[in-house]
């Protein structure tokens, strides 16, 4: 069976995040009162499997060990079995 | 001495590195990522660059590559391995030093000239400075902002290594941009010593941390 899989990765809370501070600066600029920015990223990709359980298992491991660091990072995963996607 | 000069897709620091230890009087060997062997070499530079572009990242994806493993191997010889801005971040992600170096408080790529305290002369590559001393290197970087959930330890174990002076251009934690492992021998450093290895260049304070190597 064929997963799609999203992982979103954003700064722990509480984390200094220049990015967002810079759009937030930009939106106030264009007359838009906005607070508490912040940005995410999603990654997203396909993985063949049988078991739900057994994917989650394998993507946590990838955040764990390349796509997020552990430090600064939280990571948030979902993954949809295709046919209900 | 033969100390190895790391290459990734996306090094652009390798050449200036390698002019630097030969000017410290050293021969310098260019090593590719994929290479896994290194037990031939006396000390390892990571230079700077983009390895990988930054994606991920900045040293995410240079993290996991075979070299690293050999540089592993390296660092149980009690072989002292460098890293420059880009390699910096590389020695954080692997966690060789503590912390990390992540998005400039100011996200802008900086570049300039900053004083810099040297907070520990115990590592190979500050030993010819005095605890305390001031000296000159450039800086070049947008992801330079030192991060760390273990300050405490870090002072008590003497991992600090060089902390900008007058001013901190990057929002780093105690204007820290410079660390090491334990032993010392594994240093981390955001500022560029290969760019200021000559008078000519406005300082040669950064010759000394390749003649750490000696």
């Amino acid at each position: 069976m064929l997963f799609d899989i999203e992982v979103k990765i954003s700064l722990k809370s509480g984390m200094l995040n220049p990015e967002a501070t810079t759009i937030e600066r930009s939106l106030e600029l264009l007359g838009y009162d906005v607070e508490n920015m912040k940005t995410v990223e999603i990654l997203k990709f396909q993985m063949e499997g049988e078991d739900k359980e057994a994917i989650r298992e394998n993507v946590v491991d990838m955040c764990e060990r390349l796509l997020c660091n552990p430090v600064i990072h939280d990571y948030e995963i979902n993954v949809i079995p295709q046919d209900m996607a | 001495m033969k100390i190895g000069v790391i290459r990734f897709p996306g090094t652009n620091c390798d050449r200036d590195v390698a002019k630097a230890i030969e000017l410290a009087g050293m021969t310098p060997e260019y090593i590719w990522w994929s290479e896994e062997k290194l037990t031939d070499f006396d000390g390892i530079v990571i230079p700077g660059g983009f390895s990988y572009g930054d994606y991920l990242r900045a040293g995410a994806m240079a993290s996991i590559t075979p070299v690293i493993d050999g540089i592993k191997e390296l660092v149980k010889e009690e072989k002292p391995v460098l890293g420059i801005c880009n390699g910096a971040q590389i020695l954080g992600e692997i966690g060789l030093v503590p912390g990390i170096f992540i998005t400039n408080e100011y996200p802008k790529f900086n570049c300039e000239w900053v004083d810099l305290k040297v907070a520990t002369s115990r590592t190979p590559f500050t030993k010819a400075f005095k605890t305390n001393q001031t000296i000159s290197l450039p800086i070049a970087h947008a992801e330079g902002r030192f991060y760390t959930e273990n300050m405490d330890l870090l002072k008590d174990q003497d991992q600090i290594v060089l902390q900008f002076e007058g001013k901190n251009p990057n929002g780093s934690m105690e204007a820290i941009t410079s660390v090491c492992d334990e032993s010392g021998l594994v240093c981390a450093m955001m500022p560029h010593p290969e760019r200021a290895c000559e008078k000519l260049f406005g300082s040669d304070d950064g010759l000394n941390f390749f003649k750490g190597f000696l």
